[in-house]
């Protein structure tokens, strides 16, 4: 019996030493935080996407309560509403409103539009894949469809669909804060501003093969035949290596390219269906 | 007791099916697609121009800095086209097209290259020597394809004292090399005299693995009365031919991690590099040949082939006998390191040491379970590393930690795959985090 009650002794003992010199040793070597920095982190989402350029939402909070001025802090996934209270609590100006981002895959080359032409049966990631050969599609440029970025992207906003065989991105989700972009082995994704009510145009294809053979690849590719910079009065399409690209700073939401693209490249979303589209899809 | 490795390496079938046959000429096609990354470093720069006229072994694409290497034309001919051309594994590459006319055809059979004289070739400096190879655009025909110049001139302050040459070829299936020292033992014994003179090194062993006995002792009856060459037997033993590994077989030493093979005073070059450089120097020919095996168990006649270079792979391929019908995988190189192609149209380059066709029921990939800690891929592991850590660091992006754990002395050999009883794609992602460490290790420096 006694030697139940000398163990309990011991372990209390060593239990009670212990965390004396723990109390001790934190009372003793304190590192006094800005208060400001829980308060801030608080409000940001944790997600540590890295999209505002900090390693992480610590480092982001702390950058906050230690700046002058909150101009170029911006925590994508956080609205204005949220940035003025972080800035409140910092003591500072409201950094002017950013532009709100999104991401964009600039690849449309679904099972249909791009069929497959070999087998893959290697892991399951873009980057083994991308270094092991062009990818079950043929297509070098192309989505090659394993995900990388659906593991990068910590809101959900992708997902890979099985009926296409490439990646969506779910807008009302994704905060733009640049994850997925920077995982892509293929550089396929760019951060573009979402645009009034959300209406955006740019160009579904990155092949920078010359016309001919990308046109052999891809049912939907970009063979930079120049039409749409002919046709934008704007001139925010320019083509580099074969390549058309439409700058969301300059682009006025006309529409005039997408209806003269000969290959179906230029995509258009969330403007409303026209009425004549309308007429005929109630028929 | 025959020389081998010490640490790790596992036996794999040899399936050398073409060891006893010829090696057969393939004659030049009427037209040939020439890439201008042919071998490790920079590609090569364009020298010519459409419409231009070449003539056979004329210099096309020039060396762009020091590790990079000169690209001949194998035919004479008519510069057709420069452009984008798909690679085997289908990624565009810059080419340039050449086609032959009749005349071309009829000049190229009368005329050949020039060789040197007797006197003529002791007239050459050990710095000549290497202008020579630099010129003709000698590359490690191994299959790493390093150019051989960059391997001849040590770095200041580091000298040689044993020339090795590779015949080990310790791939299954592949049976260049073997054919290569069975049919040419004069020309490869002169061969590693030139690389010995060029780097003043005065002894030199022929490694090869002792499954081609008949390679050890032709190449020993040619010896006879040399001084200085010799052939060492070695132990058949998946990575022989590694370049580490074959330095510690023949001279038991270590070379230290990160280091090159010069820091224990060894010069590594394959024998069929040795037999590239005694045409360069002797026949005055550049690299616009090589020798590769076609093979596969169901292939109806594998062989060893004599191919000039840029001869599309389907040419090479129907020399053997065509694609089975139940071909599932064809493999450019040996099945262990080689990797799956996806285009025959594509062009031979200087690495391409032999395509292997593998039947449908055995291409595939089998299922993957999770590791059970075996240890197997420890043990099997050439270089010493744990494959069975690696990966998952691989996996979660710890790239500082996979450099602390030797990713970067990895060989790639994918004894860890092989050997792996829950048949994880090691090999894949260690490749994958050795990319991502190095590309790291380069921004920091």
């Amino acid at each position: 019996m006694s030697l139940i009650y000398v163990s309990l002794a011991i372990l209390g003992g060593i239990g009670v030493l212990s965390s004396l010199i723990l109390y001790i040793v934190a009372k003793r070597f304190n590192v006094e935080e800005n208060p400001k920095i829980a308060e801030i982190e608080e409000l940001l989402p944790g997600a540590n996407c890295g999209g505002c350029g900090k390693n992480g939402c610590h480092d982001f909070a702390t950058a906050c309560a230690e700046a002058k001025s909150l101009e170029g802090l911006r925590c994508p996934s956080c609205n204005d509403e949220i940035m003025a209270r972080i800035a409140s609590i910092a003591g500072l100006a409201p950094a002017a409103p950013a532009k709100p981002m999104v991401a964009v895959l600039h690849c449309n080359g679904t099972c249909e539009n791009r069929p497959v032409k070999s087998e893959y049966d290697g892991p399951v990631s873009c980057h083994i894949l991308n270094s092991l050969y062009i990818g079950a599609r043929g297509c070098a440029y192309g989505c090659l469809g394993c995900g990388d970025c659906m593991l990068a992207c910590n809101f959900g906003a992708m997902s890979l669909n099985p009926l296409t065989g490439i990646v969506e991105i779910d807008e009302t989700k994704c905060v733009g804060c640049g994850a997925c972009a920077k995982m892509c082995p293929r550089h396929l994704i760019e951060l573009r501003a979402r645009g009034p009510r959300g209406l955006r145009v740019y160009v579904a294809c990155a092949n920078k093969d010359k016309g001919a053979l990308a046109m052999k690849e891809c049912g939907v590719s970009c063979i930079g035949c120049g039409k749409c910079v002919k046709e934008c009065v704007h001139e925010a399409i320019t083509i580099k290596d074969n390549l058309a690209y439409i700058d969301y700073e300059k682009c006025k939401l006309c529409r005039k390219c997408e209806s003269v693209c000969p290959r179906e490249a230029i995509h258009a979303v969330n403007f409303p269906v026209k009425k004549e589209a309308q007429a005929a899809i109630n028929d | 007791m025959l020389k081998t490795f010490k640490k790790g390496g596992i036996h794999v079938p040899e399936y050398k099916l073409t060891a006893e046959k010829p090696i057969v000429d393939i004659p030049a096609p009427r037209e040939v697609v020439v890439t201008f990354s042919q071998h490790i470093g920079a590609m090569a720069v364009c020298d010519v121009k459409p419409g231009d006229h070449v003539v056979k072994g004329q210099i096309i694409a020039k060396a762009n800095g020091v590790v990079s290497a000169n690209i001949h034309t194998p035919i004479s001919g008519k510069v057709k086209t420069i452009g984008k051309w798909k690679t085997a594994f289908g990624y565009p590459c810059d080419t340039v097209t050449i086609v032959a006319s009749d005349e071309d055809v009829q000049y190229d059979a009368e005329h050949g290259f020039e060789p040197r004289t007797e006197e003529e070739i002791k007239a050459l400096t050990p710095e000549d020597i290497k202008e020579i190879v630099a010129d003709a655009g000698v590359v490690g025909l191994g299959g790493a394809t390093f150019p051989t110049k960059v391997k001849l001139c040590p770095p200041p302050g580091m000298h040689a004292d044993i020339l090795i040459i590779n015949g080990a070829e310790c791939e299954p299936f592949l049976t260049n090399d073997h054919a290569l020292m069975l049919a040419c033992p004069d020309e490869i014994i002169e061969g590693v005299k030139y690389i010995m003179r060029a780097t003043g090194v005065n002894r030199a062993v022929i490694g090869v693995e002792d499954n081609k006995r008949d390679a050890i002792c032709n190449l020993e009856k040619h010896l006879e009365g040399e001084s200085g060459i010799s052939v060492m037997p070695l132990k058949t033993k998946y990575p022989q031919g590694g370049e580490k590994q074959l330095i510690k077989a023949v001279t038991g030493k270590e070379v230290p991690n990160g280091a090159l093979p010069i820091s224990v005073g060894a010069i590594v070059q394959n024998v069929g590099t040795a037999y590239a450089i005694y045409r360069a120097v002797k026949l005055r020919e550049p690299l616009i040949s090589r020798i590769l095996t076609v093979s596969g168990k169901h292939v109806q006649s594998p062989g060893n082939f004599r191919v000039f270079l840029g001869t599309p792979l389907k040419t090479v391929i129907e020399a053997a006998g065509g694609i089975p019908e139940d071909t599932g995988k064809i493999i450019l190189g040996g099945p262990m390191m080689g990797k799956a192609i996806v285009s025959i149209d594509a062009p031979t380059i200087k690495g391409v040491s032999g395509v292997v066709l593998i039947p449908e029921d055995e291409a595939r990939r089998t299922q993957e379970n999770p590791c059970i800690r075996c240890g197997a891929c420890v043990e099997a592991c050439p270089m010493g590393l744990e494959p069975y850590m690696l990966m998952p660091l691989t996996e979660n992006g710890e790239w500082e930690m996979l450099n602390e754990h030797g990713v970067r002395n990895c060989i790639e050999c994918g004894c860890c795959a092989y050997s792996c009883p829950s048949n994880r794609p090691l090999l894949d992602f260690i490749r994958l985090g050795k990319f991502k460490v190095n590309e790291m290790m380069r921004k920091k420096s």
